[in-house]
């Protein structure tokens, strides 16, 4: 972003970049940076908020009256994430014959469908579509439980793609079952590895294609560092 | 430590591409200014391609008109939900129309660019190629002003 910055100014538009990493803006000799402490994914701060966004708006186009540069402020205000998960309740154990997380993102279906009517557009299709998501666990269940990837996958790997859309579909279903306004930042994340059985599932693959020496670009991609 | 420091941290200690001068637009009185969002969050529509995973340097002109874009950044490592619930966390559109008719900003910007921002290291490309590429299309619309969104 912050190179483009300098590709844009050289052509004739006046930039100003709402940067969230203030250590590399201030390395990059930006023309006019706002540093907004907010949580990464959201450089306006909040979303449903507009009065929030104006302000944040507001003060960059404030940037704009300098007459050189470079120009780095920092935005007063903070949002913190929050590392609690989302309060969203799971489905009940409908069918025991299966595994409990392809059971439990079958059940998670209708909300999910009320999410996209709703929104009209879904995350999840980078990989796999919502009728691909059981399968994509049932793959994922049998990596997790020791088959060699190459077994399950073939010779491409693409569980960065399939990770991100088992957990997209699980988060547009949760934020349309918890209703109310927009958690925040990193609570849909908390809910979906730390309280679903898609997410432990995820994660406990993740840790057998570790093991098993699967590309470490893709393992880390899986899901956020520190998870 | 949270998730987001981190990322920061890590951040801060990966070398950056250097930039030994700091380019200077001079734009029009905001009121009378053209202005559009670039984004890094790899936003298109359903209809454009996806940004790939490995670097992509290529990007996507949206129309003022769009919304419920997708979002195509690759990485697993920011809120992802909060575009879901408001995609003007990202992508301000409905705010830049909101300042255009109380006369604040001159205009929106009849298209607007999306990068995806896990590119390489050196950024070359969209330095020297796609990047420009992107700004002449900006300039031909008459856009004075760019605010830009990473993710």
């Amino acid at each position: 972003m912050c190179a483009l910055a300098h590709v844009l100014e050289e052509a004739g538009i006046a930039t100003v970049v709402l940067a969230s990493m203030r250590a590399v803006a201030e390395r990059m000799n930006v023309p006019r940076v706002l540093h907004c402490e907010f949580p990464l994914g959201r450089p306006l701060g909040m979303p449903d908020n507009a009065e929030f966004q104006h302000g944040v708006l507001s003060a960059a186009f404030e940037l704009l009256d300098a007459s050189s540069g470079p120009v780095l402020v920092d935005y007063p205000e903070v949002v913190e994430a929050v590392e609690t998960p989302l309060a969203c309740a799971l489905p009940p154990r409908f069918d025991p014959d299966i595994a409990p997380s392809i059971d439990e993102a079958q059940g998670l279906r209708a909300a999910y469908e009320r999410a996209v009517a709703r929104r009209g557009a879904t995350e999840v299709g980078r990989a796999i579509d919502a009728d691909g998501v059981a399968g994509a666990l049932a793959d994922l269940e049998r990596v997790a439980a020791g088959e060699h990837w190459k077994e399950v996958y073939g010779p491409r790997l693409d569980t960065i793609a399939i990770a991100h859309d088992i957990r997209a579909y699980y988060q547009e279903a949760a934020l349309e079952l918890a209703g109310g306004p927009p958690p925040g930042a990193r609570q849909a994340e908390a809910w979906f590895y730390e309280e679903t059985e898609a997410g432990k599932t995820l994660a406990a693959a993740r840790d057998a294609l570790t093991e098993q020496e699967a590309p470490s670009g893709i393992t880390f991609y899986m899901q956020p560092v520190g998870r | 430590m949270s998730s987001d420091q981190v990322m920061r941290d890590m951040m801060a200690n990966l070398p950056v591409p250097e930039f030994e001068s700091t380019p200077w637009a001079s734009p029009p009185p905001l009121a009378e200014a053209t202005v559009a969002i670039v984004t890094s969050a790899g936003l298109h529509r359903a209809d454009q391609d996806r940004f790939d995973g490995r670097g992509d340097v290529s990007y996507r002109m949206l129309d003022r008109g769009d919304r419920e874009l997708i979002l195509g950044h690759w990485s697993s490592n920011f809120d992802r939900a909060a575009y879901v619930s408001d995609h003007n966390v990202v992508y301000p559109i409905d705010r830049l129309e909101e300042l255009a008719a109380a006369g604040t900003i001159g205009a929106v910007a009849p298209r607007h660019v999306a990068f995806a921002g896990n590119q390489p290291d050196t950024v070359s490309e969209v330095r020297l190629d796609t990047g420009p590429a992107a700004a002449a299309e900006l300039r031909a619309d008459g856009v004075d002003v760019a605010i830009l969104t990473p993710v």
